[in-house]
């Protein structure tokens, strides 16, 4: 069928088009395979993309040359590229192919308008290539997994809406009365992250390509938690459920375990979901209550979460015999496994004693792997293996194949999981043995290096599962030859009578919400707004939350320059600013960090993963010829560091142009410069340069004052004096 | 202007926690009451959405 044909037809083609109220007439309409074809091969795309991305960087932690002494290929920036291409890209991709295919067979009517779904299908891979491009240049926000800067933010929102419209439309158009709880997930995850995504993206921006965030320091860290919690609960999750919840009772051919179950698991899981985001801050300078709160509702969390994994492996009851031949089965049965692993591990995670030994380590990395290979990885690969040679027409080209990326993609995500789970005990032990003369046993490099061969293993574990997925990409391609694309699927359904008044059960509350989509939306909204209301509001509004400390002053503008650049190159995905209140963190690193240290923090730059040391204390530590070698070659100052070289930062000069616009728009934020000084600010630029450059002079070092370096070198040497001034 | 200013000027502040931990309990219990109390008719009815195509 090549010709589009019109939402609704009669049967006949030849009478007038039944509109509902004219009866329960049978219609002919015919599903739009199309776009779901795009999405699928989005997602195979760029899930090679973003897990190259990540093997990139996986061999540059084991073999620090990898980085090749290029910006686009350190470690910092290849980092947010393969975090934010598979989770926007290869998840995103996969969320609306599978959102796209069930959505019109659940409600029997084609996608509400064929316009909207190529602007969606077209708008998203555009934001994914810009956004690739631009984290590759250096354009970042700064916080994690919301990196892209302010005018793809709101390219992200105009296609989000567009997402929403389409999918309410085609809602509001169907022809089922009842809403099948796939579809809630749907409505769930739309509400969610459009909020989500908005609160956590408010930022100032000083031009097309820089902006600093709306919120600073200890606020902006939990606004960013909660975001950044909720992006793995409601674009890595709920809408994974609903698709579980489609396609694995489609692919065992019999109905979800026990509905009543998917109903408690969505209203919990949506309602407890988005209170968990403090759990990242545990023992950091966020205030206790809001650390307890995090932690309470993590715990609840294990509740919902394996009762949708039990409702999904349950589904398989008698049917388990065909697991043994069927790959699409068996990628589904890991994908739950790994599900009800990763939300019973991240509870544990979450209470204080085992995240002191988790946190800022590799433990977190394999945390998150587990859900994103295993979980979103096996779930995606199941589905399209199911579902494209459905729309196909054909069969697919290799089961061998299928079963044999099963066993690799597995093989693959315990090779990666395993090293890094060790490597974190290894390193965090490690970093807190004391000698029995109450120093600290070991130096931070000693720490990296015992674990440097398990980053080796884990790229092993990387290239496997990419293996697999190759593998599948020809198993996939020979199987579309193998058939013809229907564009559009034909289907025949009774419409929806407009008088139809939804009594046919007897009145009972769930029917109503069922059938009222735009309530649905309206209610989880609530239910979503609640949480992040309660935890947010106090912690803006309480003064006592943040307590002030008055040596802690505004940056100076060199400090900015250098703060930019630091945020730039993504310093923050390898070292924290955040010295948690422990005997061997202030022994290794000084005084513990205080909330009101981070009140100029835009954005905040805490971090959540100490592959190199932590830098809250880094100023006045070394001398400026210290940093000044050490960017230049890591290791001539550090045997054995895995830190990347930044050649270019001595070559790069500050645009000192951009000194007034950076200033005016900290002083819009609130911080508290001197009236005019935006004016006179460059003075300061100068003098505080010619400084630095004296001091690197007096170590034979040549700098001009306005080099990248000068800057970067000028913003580490601050980092957390103000405390020490006050102690002095 | 600080987006502080903005939620400090929402009177009443403090009885947000509250309502939630009342609204959060209520909403969780009745949702599993009604859930359960529901007839098995309608629920195997929608339970079998995915599978009739």
């Amino acid at each position: 069928m090549n010709t589009e044909p019109s939402r609704d037809q009669n049967i006949s083609g030849s009478e007038p088009i039944l509109r509902p109220g004219e009866g329960l007439q049978v219609e002919t309409f015919y599903y739009d395979n199309r776009t779901v074809k795009n999405f699928a091969y989005a997602t195979l795309f760029w899930g090679l993309v973003g897990m190259l991305a990540g093997l990139w960087a996986a061999l540059s932690l084991a073999w620090p040359a990898v980085n090749l002494g290029l910006p686009a290929t350190s470690f910092g920036r290849m980092r947010p590229v393969h975090t934010n291409a598979v989770v926007f890209a290869f998840v995103g991709n996969a969320i609306f192919c599978g959102v796209y295919y069930s959505l019109q067979r659940l409600l029997k009517a084609r996608m509400w308008s064929d316009k909207l779904s190529k602007i969606h299908f077209w708008g998203w891979q555009t934001i994914i290539l810009l956004g690739a491009i631009s984290l590759w240049m250096g354009f970042t926000q700064g916080k994690e997994y919301a990196e892209l800067e302010w005018p793809l933010d709101i390219a992200i929102t105009a296609i989000w809406l567009v997402f929403g419209a389409n999918m309410l439309g085609t809602i509001l158009h169907r022809r089922v009365a009842h809403l099948y709880v796939a579809i809630w997930f749907y409505i769930g995850t739309w509400v969610a992250v459009a909020m989500l995504h908005i609160v956590n993206s408010i930022a100032l921006p000083v031009s097309f390509t820089k902006s600093y965030s709306w919120y600073a320091g200890v606020q902006d860290a939990l606004v960013q938690w909660w975001y950044g919690h909720n992006a793995v609960a409601f674009f890595l999750t709920t809408p994974f459920l609903g698709l579980m919840y489609y396609f694995v009772p489609k692919a065992a051919n019999r109905p979800v375990y026990s509905y009543r179950w998917s109903i408690i698991h969505f209203w919990a899981l949506i309602f407890l979901y988005i209170w968990a985001g403090p759990h990242h801050l545990l023992y950091t300078a966020l205030p206790e209550w809001a650390q307890s709160l995090g932690t309470v509702f993590s715990i609840m969390l294990i509740a919902p979460s394996w009762g949708g994994m039990l409702n999904g492996l349950l589904t398989l009851r008698g049917a388990w015999d065909r697991v043994r031949d069927d790959a699409i089965l068996k990628f589904f049965v890991v994908a739950l496994t790994c599900y009800g692993m990763a939300t019973f591990e991240g509870p544990m995670l979450s209470l204080k004693s085992v995240n002191a030994i988790s946190h800022y380590t590799d433990w977190t990395i394999a945390h998150v792997h587990v859900g994103a290979l295993g979980w979103n990885g096996f779930l995606a690969f199941g589905m399209l293996y199911w579902l494209l040679p459905r729309i196909f027409n054909t069969k697919l080209y290799s089961q061998k194949w299928a079963n044999t990326h099963f066993w690799i993609g597995t093989l693959g995500i315990i090779f990666y999981v395993i090293p890094l789970y060790w490597a974190a005990f290894t390193q965090s032990l490690m970093w807190k043995q004391f000698t029995d003369d109450g120093t600290l046993q070991y130096q931070f490099m000693e720490t990296v290096n015992a674990i440097q061969p398990m980053y080796v293993l884990r790229a092993l574990g990387g290239s496997l599962y990419i293996s697999g997925l190759v593998l599948m990409i020809v198993n996939i391609s020979k199987t579309i030859k193998s058939g013809k694309l229907i564009p559009n699927e034909k289907a025949e359904a009774p419409s929806l009578p407009e008088n139809y008044k939804y009594k046919e059960e007897k009145g009972h509350w769930h029917s109503w919400i069922e059938k009222r989509p735009v309530q649905m939306i309206f209610l989880s909204l609530i239910a979503v707004g609640i949480g992040g209301m309660v935890e947010m509001i106090p912690t803006f509004l309480v003064k006592s939350n943040i307590p002030t400390i008055a040596s802690v002053k505004p940056y100076t503008p060199l400090e900015l320059y250098g703060r930019n650049i630091y945020i730039r190159e993504g310093c923050y995905t390898c070292h924290s600013q955040m010295i948690r209140p422990f005997r061997d963190e202030v022994a290794r690193y000084g005084e513990y960090s205080k909330a009101g240290e981070f009140v100029y923090d835009h954005p905040f730059q805490w971090g959540s993963k100490r592959t190199g040391p932590d830098l809250a204390r880094e100023g006045g530590k070394y001398p400026d010829s210290w940093h000044y070698n050490h960017l230049l070659d890591p290791t001539s100052m550090t045997s054995g560091s895995l830190m990347p070289r930044y050649p270019w930062l001595f070559d790069d000069k500050i645009d000192k142009m951009k000194t007034y616009d950076m200033i005016r728009a900290m002083k819009k934020l609130g911080v508290p410069y001197a009236v005019g000084y935006e004016n006179i600010a460059n003075d300061d630029v100068d003098m505080q340069a010619s400084k630095i450059q004296k001091n690197l002079a007096g170590d034979k070092i040549d700098v001009a004052p306005n080099d990248e370096i000068v800057a970067l070198i000028a913003y580490l040497q601050r980092l957390g004096t103000d405390i020490k001034a006050e102690k002095n | 202007m600080k987006f502080i200013n903005y939620l400090t000027s929402i009177t009443g502040v403090e009885i947000y926690p509250l309502i939630t931990l009342v609204l959060f309990v209520g909403i969780f219990i009745l949702a599993t009451i009604l859930v359960f109390s529901k007839d098995n008719e309608t629920i195997n009815k929608i339970k079998n959405l995915p599978l009739e195509d």
